[in-house]
This record gives C-alpha cells, sequence and structure tokens, in this order.
C-alpha cells in the first residue's frame, strides 16, 4: 500500500520544495511508494480547506518546510499535526527559524519600516504598511496577522523528525525518503542525519589528509581574498562553521570555496549552534588578539553565528 | 513576594587552582558572601559556553569563571582557550540583552584565598547593583 504523504510550506521560501523536486527520477521512482495527498501551495491543486476536511491521523507522514511566522502558518501547522501520524519538519527554517530566524533580533516595526518603506526599491510615501483588516470599498480584506517573533515549528507542535540544511541536499533527501519508506527511522525527536561533521566529508579538513592542524592567526571574512582551493578554510583564516555542523550536504559550500555557515543545523545532541560555534572557535584561533580581531570584523557576531538557528538559541532574544 | 531579592552567583571554579584559593579562604577565615556557590569543573578549558548559559537561564543572576594564571596552567592552556571563549560569549551576550557585568573571568591562583573572597565580594555587589536576571 503507498505511503500517504502530506506536504505544508509555511513561512519558507520555497526552495525545500524545489529540493525535493531536484531529487528527479528517484523521485518518479518513489512515487510508486507514495501517495501525495497534499502539497500546497507549490506542487498539487489541493487547498488548506481540503487538508482540514480530511479525517484526522489519515496521512502517514507529513513534511513542513518553512518557519511559523504569522497566525496562518500557526493555524495550518496545527492542522498538519492534527491530520498526520508522523511529523517531519524539513529544513532549517522548520528546525531552527532559518535565515528569516535573524528577524528576532529586531522588532515588527523595524521589519516592516526596512520592507515596505525604506527599502530602496519601495515607492511608497503614505507609509503603507500591510494589516490584518483593511477596508477597500464596502469589502473588509484580511491577511493573516504577523507573529511577534519567528518560531521552529516544534514550539507550536510536537515533532518526530528533524532534517537540516538550506535547503537539505536531493541526496540527502533520497535517503530521507528511503528509510521512510523502508520505516528505518531512528528514535522520535531525532535528526535525520548520517550524523558526521562538515569536516569529516570536507576534502581540505587536514585530518583527512595526515596533515597537521595549525592555529588560525588571523581572521578573514570572505570579501577579503580568494581563498586557495585545497587548504582548509579554517587554517586560511574563514571562519567556516564545518566543525559543527551536520554535514549531510557533502561539503557542498566548500567544495566550491565558500565557507560552511552552518545550515545544517547543529551535529545532535546540542541545539544551540552559536554556543557550540564558539567552543570550537574559540579553541582554534592562535591567541586573544585574534579574538579581538574577529570581535572587530564581525561587529554582529550573533547574526554570524545563529545565521540559521536564532530561535532555538538558549537565550532567547 | 514578601521576602528580600538575594542573588544566586555560580562559580565555576578550576580544579588546580580557584577551588584551591576558595579552600584557602575557608582555612584563613576570609569569609565571602553565601550567595556564591561553587561548581568545580578539572579546569577552566572545560567550561563550555552552554554552561554559562545554562546557569543564567535556569536561576543564576551572575556567573563566574575561575581559572589559573596565565602560564600556570595544569593542562597548559586551558586558560588561554577560557579565556578566548569567554570574550566571544560576552560579546554575544550582550546582543542578546544580557547586561555583560553579569559573566566574569578571574584569574585566582591556588594561594590566593584573600584574592577569592575578595573578587566574590566584589561580584556578590555588582549583582546586587544589576538586580534579578531576566530573560
Amino acid at each position: 500500500m503507498a505511503l500517504k504523504l502530506a506536504y505544508l510550506l509555511v513561512g519558507g521560501c520555497g526552495g525545500c520544495d524545489m529540493a525535493i523536486v531536484d531529487l528527479s527520477e528517484k523521485l518518479v521512482d518513489a512515487l510508486e511508494h507514495l501517495e501525495i495527498v497534499f502539497w500546497a501551495p507549490t506542487v498539487a491543486d489541493v487547498k488548506y480547506k481540503d487538508l482540514e476536511a480530511m479525517p484526522d491521523q489519515s496521512i502517514d507522514l507529513g513534511l513542513i518546510s518553512g518557519m511559523v511566522r504569522n497566525k496562518e502558518n500557526e493555524h495550518l501547522v496545527k492542522v498538519m499535526r492534527q491530520k498526520c501520524k508522523v511529523i517531519v519538519a524539513f529544513g532549517a527554517c522548520a528546525s531552527l527559524g532559518g535565515i528569516p530566524g535573524m528577524a528576532n533580533l529586531h522588532e515588527n516595526r523595524e521589519l516592516f519600516e526596512n520592507a515596505y518603506v525604506k527599502c530602496m526599491s519601495a515607492d511608497n510615501p503614505d507609509g503603507v504598511t500591510p494589516q490584518p483588516v483593511s477596508k477597500e470599498g464596502d469589502f473588509e480584506l484580511t491577511l493573516p496577522a504577523f507573529l511577534d517573533k519567528v518560531r521552529p515549528i516544534d514550539e507550536i507542535i510536537d515533532v518526530d523528525y528533524y532534517v537540516g540544511g538550506c535547503p537539505p541536499h536531493h541526496d540527502h533527501v533520497a535517503r530521507i525518503v528511503e528509510a521512510i519508506v523502508t520505516g528505518n527511522l531512528p528514535p522520535k525527536g531525532s535528526w535525520l542525519t548520517m550524523g558526521k561533521a562538515v569536516c569529516d566529508v570536507c576534502p581540505r579538513n587536514p585530518a583527512l589528509k595526515g596533515e597537521k592542524r595549525e592555529y588560525v592567526k588571523e581572521v578573514k571574512r570572505m570579501h577579503e581574498g580568494i581563498p586557495d582551493e585545497e587548504t582548509c578554510l579554517l587554517q586560511q583564516g574563514y571562519l567556516c562553521l564545518g566543525p559543527i555542523t551536520q554535514g549531510d550536504c557533502g561539503a557542498l559550500c566548500t567544495k566550491v570555496n565558500i565557507r560552511c555557515a552552518g545550515c545544517g543545523g547543529p551535529i545532535p545532541p546540542t541545539w544551540d549552534f552559536g554556543l557550540r560555534a564558539i567552543s570550537a572557535i574559540g579553541a582554534i584561533l592562535d591567541n586573544e588578539n585574534v579574538v579581538d580581531e574577529l570581535l572587530k570584523k564581525y561587529p554582529n557576531l550573533t547574526k554570524m553565528l545563529y545565521r540559521y538557528s536564532l530561535p532555538k538559541a538558549l537565550l532567547k532574544k | 513576594m514578601g521576602e528580600e531579592w538575594e542573588p544566586n552567583i555560580i562559580c565555576i571554579a578550576c580544579n588546580w587552582c580557584t577551588y584551591q584559593a576558595a579552600d584557602m579562604a575557608g582555612s584563613l577565615r576570609y569569609s565571602y558572601p553565601p550567595t556564591v556557590k561553587i561548581v568545580r569543573v578539572p579546569c577552566s578549558g572545560r567550561v563550555e559556553p552552554e554552561f554559562v548559559v545554562e546557569a543564567l537561564i535556569n536561576g543564576a543572576d551572575g556567573v563566574i569563571i575561575g581559572g589559573c594564571h596565565p602560564g600556570d596552567c595544569h593542562y597548559k592552556e586551558g586558560n588561554y582557550k577560557a579565556l578566548r571563549r569567554f570574550k566571544m560569549l560576552k560579546k554575544l551576550l550582550t546582543e542578546l540583552g544580557v547586561e555583560p557585568e553579569r559573566v566574569r573571568l578571574e584569574w585566582i591562583s591556588g594561594s590566593e584565598g584573600l584574592k577569592f573572597a575578595e573578587v566574590m565580594t566584589e561580584f556578590d555587589a555588582t549583582i546586587r547593583k544589576l538586580g534579578p536576571f531576566k530573560r
């Protein structure tokens, strides 16, 4: 019997949907075992009300991508929990809050002002910002109300499994689909990951090449030069977060000469990515002057350390 | 709340220096505030940033880490690592809205019983001035 699958995109960008579509032939093969009953708003033509009308616990597997940003997201996530037997938080936003999670450092007023008034392309002399209810002639128009902060979905509902990545690499998605179809799953509440760090799968890693790891003597940001393509980025001073990030991506970024920014999520069991990053980076900097240089070059340390995971920080703003 | 608020201070002390200093302070009868609760760790380099943050979110109003003086670390370089992590942690906490004075790193050697008592008294006063830690 085919596994009934529902896929919901809430606050995210749709990139995780693309990662599934990127499976191409593998997805076609998997469709033999899957029956897609709901995939809105991106793929299947099923409406929210159709999902609400389905019997409770009738769907075997529910994937949710994107974080909870407004009332509508909050409502739909709860509906998914009601209808699905297993819920997977799919991708960095659903699991950790993702890039939009950095908004938690700002007030909503500031966000609206930047997006609708101050933004370079905005032509908004009256400073109009979205309102939950607005009058248009005789009609009352509504928009989902904006919540006070970004939340990963497990702040609203129970989540059975987590998948990191922004978006998850399609090879990893294939492994996940296979694990789900065959029922080969870890205990509930786990990350679906092979459990290795990005460094473990990165060809630059000095340890894998049998070389000695040196302390970092200067800190550089990505725009301050073109890194050597062979040498470990950390050794060159670029603050790559590979040592503490789940490496299910196969070190995709470092293979194209870009430092790891941590989208894969923290390696279990820790949830606080930023504090772990301080531990790891603090241990490999050569001396305290290098730390001072780092703090000077990254005037907003929080956004560097918690680029994908601020809403999951122990110390929430 | 009829009772008067008393600060809750966690001192994470390295086994070889600061913890010995606390011992010394006791033997020499130097007093320090009872608000300070000591947690012994093998080395200040063992202190993960999570220890400090977990303490704060679970009811501590201030956290002080004590280690050996530079060059004196029993494990050679643990205290240097502690310093590097601490600098970054302090910046992060400040950005997240925690008063930077709530966390402190101090080098106190095994013979500095008096310094231990003085630093704890001073830290207690700082935390009293700041008031309770609210998330």
